[in-house]
């Protein structure tokens, strides 16, 4: 598949995010078609999450949108990795629509950035991923090759 | 059982008596035969004409090892292997090619085509939803379609047969193109994207994710199931190849009394019918046409006439640190004070613990304070410091010897089967030049070609009996598998022993009997030793009488 596919959709994409976004998802980086940087914020007030700000980087491969993008938090002097049962604290995501059996092309930047927005609104638990330390310590995969179990399907 | 090397001796001076007379088998062979596998099957019957002859000879001393009918398990890889007469340790089983497994797909799909009035794409899909179960599948339609075919991936209305469309004014979600005339597809969902975007989407499911059964629409939360018929419009004949490929892996995977053969590069499946819950008792050992054999329970090597359990055991053994502990255990000894473990590795008695500085003898473990002035010579007994912790070395000695004994032959058989085949390939060469020297027929030197599938054969077998013996409670029938097994190993042995003369030797017609007869009794200790070890073992368990397992 050339480049020219994901380059096509992606500059779409970003028309449109720099005509609007929806509330707490903002631009901060799109120099390149290859990685692009936002940050999301929650909108309601969720102790765990209020006056936070949190950045994501999207890292696409030439296969995009067919391929889901890569996501990941990324962590910051001012930015902190969310405390959340599918966020590792290294950054990586556990979420099936970010993995091959549960991508839609039909998906994007921005619906990503939302449905992560409400993964985080929807969250009560102030906790880490069973297995966070090891799988932080011992994980040299990138977060695609990762074989994730899928064992709840509430967020 | 000192009676059987007696018969063998006999039998080979009778068939190696009239020298000038070439062996009987390999001239019933080389009558008209014209494909490899008529060859292979004649020559195991040669071995039982030969037989017949022998017991002419000696009627009577030969009774106990008639086995005229047998079968000759090694050579016969046929699809008609259980038409002949079984054995205990035999079971059932078909090799289909690729062909069949298609055939057998397109059998079914049929009929519930037929039966419940629906495209043949539509039954393909409800058949794999519903693992190949045709009766419940049409149970299941009959009583609630709608559900059916929604939880299988269907749409409910049937409409006109999936094509191209060109649709005025329309955008595509996945590429955001809007080019006038763009090709576009959608299934019965009505999720329209453009051909490219579809076509670039089943490429990667297919090539890159290994999907066909459940390659969904690519809307999300759309699950509507791509059928056969819409891929076939969309992608290159290659794709379509694959796909159908995966399609069939499938099939085969989807059903339990199917298997794939594991070899490389065969695409044969087996259907056997041993069930899961039965492999304690039997070993459900497969050959595909391929010659390839394996274990239909767990698809390693044959390894008869071990059942799957034990062998998974057994590996794990091998393979674990487990044995290491062991090996710590036997030969070194803890410090008595801070459990250090401290291999001695020369000097006197009187050790000094690097870590804590506890003084103590090697020899008893009790203090070294205790042996007053017979130091450098422990001759004390019956402190009670020492013997608790001899007790416990002593202990795991023995079973670490134990396991060392079975597993050293065990290891040895897997080893002398690694080099009979190396010696077997260099033989091959020199098969051709045996031909051309001693204007031999191709058939007549095949008898080294069965020599040495005899050999690797047996090995497999010995080499596993270890293993199973290992496990193996003692009672009153582990003599006699201990005899079999020693029966068989000597046989090999000797077989292996004489496969490995120089060519020129080998030329010999009477070495050439000698070789083809301790093939055949081979292969029947082999057979003797698993028949009765498969019936002890599918007559159950906790008989006295009977083999029983420690697992």
């Amino acid at each position: 598949m050339s480049a020219q596919f994901a380059t096509k959709r992606l500059g779409k994409e970003l028309e449109k995010i720099h005509n609007s976004l929806p509330p707490g998802i903002e631009l901060v980086s799109a120099e390149n078609f290859e990685e692009w940087q936002l940050d999301i914020r929650v909108l309601d007030n969720n102790p765990l999450y209020m006056n936070q700000t949190y950045r994501l980087k999207f890292r696409f491969g030439s296969s995009y949108p067919i391929e889901p993008p890569e996501v990941v938090f990324v962590k910051l002097p001012d930015r902190a990795i969310p405390m959340h049962p599918h966020i590792y604290s290294n950054g990586i995501i556990c979420v099936d629509l970010l993995a091959a059996q549960g991508w839609s092309p039909v998906q994007n930047v921005e619906s990503v950035c939302m449905s992560l927005q409400s993964m985080l609104t929807g969250n009560t638990k102030n906790e880490r991923p069973p297995g966070d330390e090891e799988f932080v310590r011992a994980n040299r995969l990138r977060p695609r090759d990762i074989d994730f179990y899928y064992d709840d399907n509430t967020v | 059982m000192s009676s059987t090397a007696a018969t063998s001796n006999k039998r080979i001076i009778a068939s190696a008596g009239p020298e000038a007379a070439p062996p009987t088998p390999v001239t019933t062979a080389s009558n008209g035969m014209d494909s490899e596998d008529d060859f292979m099957s004649a020559v195991s019957s040669g071995d039982d004409i030969q037989d017949d002859s022998d017991n002419d000879d000696m009627s009577g001393a030969d009774d106990d090892f008639d086995f005229d009918d047998e079968p000759d398990p090694d050579l016969g890889i046929h699809k008609d292997i259980m038409q002949r007469k079984k054995v205990a340790y035999d079971i059932s089983f078909k090799v289909y090619e690729p062909a069949d497994i298609q055939k057998q797909q397109d059998v079914l799909i049929d009929e519930v085509n037929m039966i419940l009035d629906i495209s043949k794409e539509e039954a393909a899909i409800l058949l794999r939803y519903f693992r190949w179960n045709k009766e419940r599948l049409i149970e299941d339609y009959m009583d609630k379609p709608r559900q059916v075919l929604e939880a299988a991936g269907l749409a409910q209305v049937s409409a006109s047969p999936p094509k191209l469309e060109v649709i005025p004014g329309f955008m595509c979600d996945i590429c955001c193109e809007d080019e006038e005339g763009l090709q576009t597809f959608a299934i019965k969902c009505g999720h329209r994207y453009c051909a490219d975007c579809y076509r670039h989407y089943l490429s990667q499911k297919i090539k890159e994710e290994g999907e066909a059964a459940r390659i969904q629409c690519p809307a999300d939360g759309c699950n509507l199931i791509i059928d056969a018929r819409s891929l076939d419009l969309l992608v290159t004949p290659e794709l379509r190849t694959r796909y159908h490929e995966l399609l069939n892996r499938t099939y085969v995977e989807d059903k339990d009394q199917l298997k794939w053969c594991p070899a490389p590069d065969c695409q044969n499946a087996i259907e056997c019918q041993v069930k899961k819950k039965d492999l304690d008792k039997v070993v459900p050992t497969v050959s595909c046409l391929c010659s390839h054999r394996f274990c239909f329970g767990c698809i390693l090597n044959d390894h008869q006439p071990a059942p799957c359990e034990l062998v998974k055991r057994w590996l794990k053994k091998c393979a674990d640190d487990s044995e290491t502990a062991n090996w710590i255990s036997a030969n070194t000894k803890e410090c008595p004070k801070c459990n250090s473990t401290i291999e001695k590795n020369g000097g006197c008695n009187h050790m000094t613990c690097r870590k804590c500085k506890h003084e103590f003898c090697w020899m008893c473990m009790g203090l070294w304070s205790e042996h007053g002035t017979s130091w450098y010579n422990c001759n004390r007994f019956e402190e009670k410091s020492g013997t608790e912790a001899r007790d416990a070395q002593a202990k795991s000695r023995v079973s670490l010897e134990r396991y060392l004994h079975y597993y050293n032959r065990y290891a040895n058989h897997e080893q002398s089967a690694r080099l009979d085949k190396d010696i077997y390939h260099k033989t091959e060469k020199k098969m051709v030049q045996l031909q051309r020297d001693s204007k031999m027929s191709w058939i007549e030197v095949q008898y080294l070609n069965s020599a040495s599938q005899a050999l690797q054969t047996c090995r497999q077998t010995l080499m596993w009996t270890y293993a199973f013996a290992f496990y193996l409670a003692r009672n009153n029938q582990t003599e006699m598998f201990e005899d079999n097994q020693k029966d068989l190993e000597m046989a090999v042995e000797s077989l292996s022993e004489m496969f490995e003369k120089p060519v020129a030797e080998l030329q010999d017609p009477k070495l050439k009997v000698e070789i083809m007869d301790k093939t055949s009794y081979c292969n029947k200790r082999r057979v003797i030793l698993l028949d009765d070890t498969a019936q002890n073992l599918a007559e159950g368990k906790g008989d006295r009488n009977l083999l029983a397992l420690a697992l």
